[in-house]
């Protein structure tokens, strides 16, 4: 066995786009996904943050009645964003004891457990839906996923908040290492934007309160930048033993070189200010890929534009890379897809696998003036990286002190 | 007011459409929940609250089992009504 395990397949629904392709397309182009809420619950609930990045296709224009009627939004993302990942890796013949899921949601089914209750406090609880249970499970999602893609070799969950789809991909490195597991399909998924938590992130002034500016709102690295901009959707990877790939002949877009979780222990929602713990995740996962930080040429960087978070993660940078971290080109997707919470780590590594793919990394807007104290090389419009073999990685922390990173390599036969 | 069989019936079959997708017109007096309509026993749960929502009606769980075709649900909702 080489140890090598490579993406053979991508997914996603995002608020750039209802797949990959379109998504991508939109992120080079440098759109937003951010726009402003359309519901009368703002207004009801008098609700202070107005925007967000809803899913650019409604999962209703997918999926059928009954999938919509029996998943939670989240899961409904989880399994467009599942299915298209499958289909492009070519909707492979699998031993379904050799195949697993690793599946990420940082808040779970929200909108149902809500719902719910809401009809249990209005109309009783003969009213409540049979399927509340199943829908509101944190592994709604991986189950939905395991079951239409006939896994059977274990469907897990990763929960650790803005972390978790990156720690579910860094998850599958373990499983297929393992030798049990031939594939496994990963990725995360969220559907939050409900009047709950968009008044609790915003109680906790963890958002951004741009009304009147929307699309210009998420703003990582700018000096004006006044918190994150809450995004829904999925994403979802395919991913192998390189043995397993070239055995049926698969397309290969990347190795997955490396992955490592750490925490911090310092606070429940404040990153550790001198990021040590964040930056022993990077090295960490460097070492898992056999790579030195100064192979590193891209990071899709956790950038969420909170005020702390955005220099925290600079520290962790500086922390790890020197004087090289001038000499790596960063992107902070967030600005365009605001950001996907428990999808958030698995919309990135589909940015950084097609970044090493295609050679370019993908813009960051909304950098008008960058702050002084993050003097990072950010790519502002579509970069070429090169023809060189390269590595890169992807960050993502959470609340709760988690923090997850991947690294992906330039495929090599 | 009390629904006539056939408002009954209109209605009853856009619960099912609402819940399941299955065309009203498919949705017929004779036809049988499970074998020709392919409802399983969650869906008809949802329909059953949905049907009362909307017939003023109360359907007791222990009679959910005798509805076997939709001209039963039907029967079981106009006498109901009372």
């Amino acid at each position: 066995m080489s140890g090598k395990i490579v993406v053979t397949g991508l997914g996603a629904t995002t608020p750039l786009g209802g797949d990959v392709e379109s998504t991508w397309k939109a992120l080079l182009a440098g759109e937003s996904g951010i726009s402003t809420l359309d519901y009368e619950w703002i207004e009801r609930y008098e609700i202070p943050v107005t925007f967000a990045g809803q899913a650019k296709v409604k999962a209703s224009e997918v999926l059928t009645i009954q999938e919509c009627k029996r998943l939670d939004p989240s899961s409904q993302f989880a399994l467009i964003a599942a299915r298209e990942a499958w289909a492009d890796a070519g909707a492979p013949q699998v031993v379904p004891e050799r195949m697993s899921v690793e599946y990420a949601t940082g808040i779970g089914g929200v909108w149902t457990l809500l719902d719910a209750y809401d009809t249990l406090k209005e109309k009783g609880p003969r009213r409540v839906l049979p399927m509340t249970v199943p829908m509101l499970m944190p592994n709604g999602p991986a189950a939905a996923i395991g079951m239409d893609l006939a896994a059977r070799g274990g469907v897990r969950t990763s929960v650790s908040a803005c972390a978790s789809g990156t720690e579910a991909i860094a998850n599958a490195i373990d499983r297929l290492r393992s030798g049990e597991i031939d594939i496994v399909l990963a990725g995360g998924c969220e559907a939050a934007i409900h009047p709950m938590p968009i008044a609790a992130f915003a109680a906790m002034h963890a958002t951004s309160r741009k009304n009147e500016s929307p699309t210009t709102a998420s703003r990582p690295y700018d000096v004006n930048r006044d918190g994150f901009v809450m995004g829904e959707g999925a994403g979802a990877l395919v991913l192998e033993t390189e043995e397993h790939a070239l055995a049926r002949g698969a397309k290969i877009y990347a190795e997955l070189a490396g992955g490592a979780v750490t925490s911090d222990a310092y606070h429940i929602t404040a990153p550790d200010p001198e990021g040590s713990a964040a930056a022993r995740a990077v090295l960490k996962a460097l070492a898992v890929a056999g790579a030195t930080p100064q192979d590193v040429v891209h990071i899709n960087a956790h950038a969420t534009s909170t005020p702390v978070g955005d220099i925290a993660e600079y520290n962790a940078l500086k922390r790890v890379f020197g004087d090289h971290l001038g000499k790596i080109a960063i992107s902070a997707t967030k600005s365009s897809t605001g950001h996907l919470l428990g999808g958030a780590g698995a919309i990135e590594a589909i940015f950084t696998v097609l970044a090493l793919h295609t050679k370019t990394a993908p813009p960051t807007i909304n950098l008008d003036n960058q702050d002084p104290e993050i003097p990072l090389d950010v790519v502002t419009s579509p970069r070429n990286l090169g023809d060189d073999n390269i590595l890169a990685i992807s960050n993502s922390f959470g609340f709760g002190g988690h923090n997850a990173v991947i690294a992906f390599r330039t495929y090599q036969g | 007011m009390a629904f006539s069989q056939d408002e009954v019936l209109a209605g009853l079959a856009e619960i099912v459409n609402d819940e399941t997708g299955i065309a009203t017109a498919s949705v017929q007096l004779d036809k049988s929940f499970t074998d020709d309509l392919d409802i399983d026993s969650i869906s008809m749960m949802t329909i059953v609250v949905n049907a009362e929502d909307k017939f003023g009606v109360k359907i007791p769980d222990e009679e959910v089992k005798n509805l076997i075709t939709v001209g039963d649900a039907v029967s079981f909702i106009v006498s109901a009504q009372g």
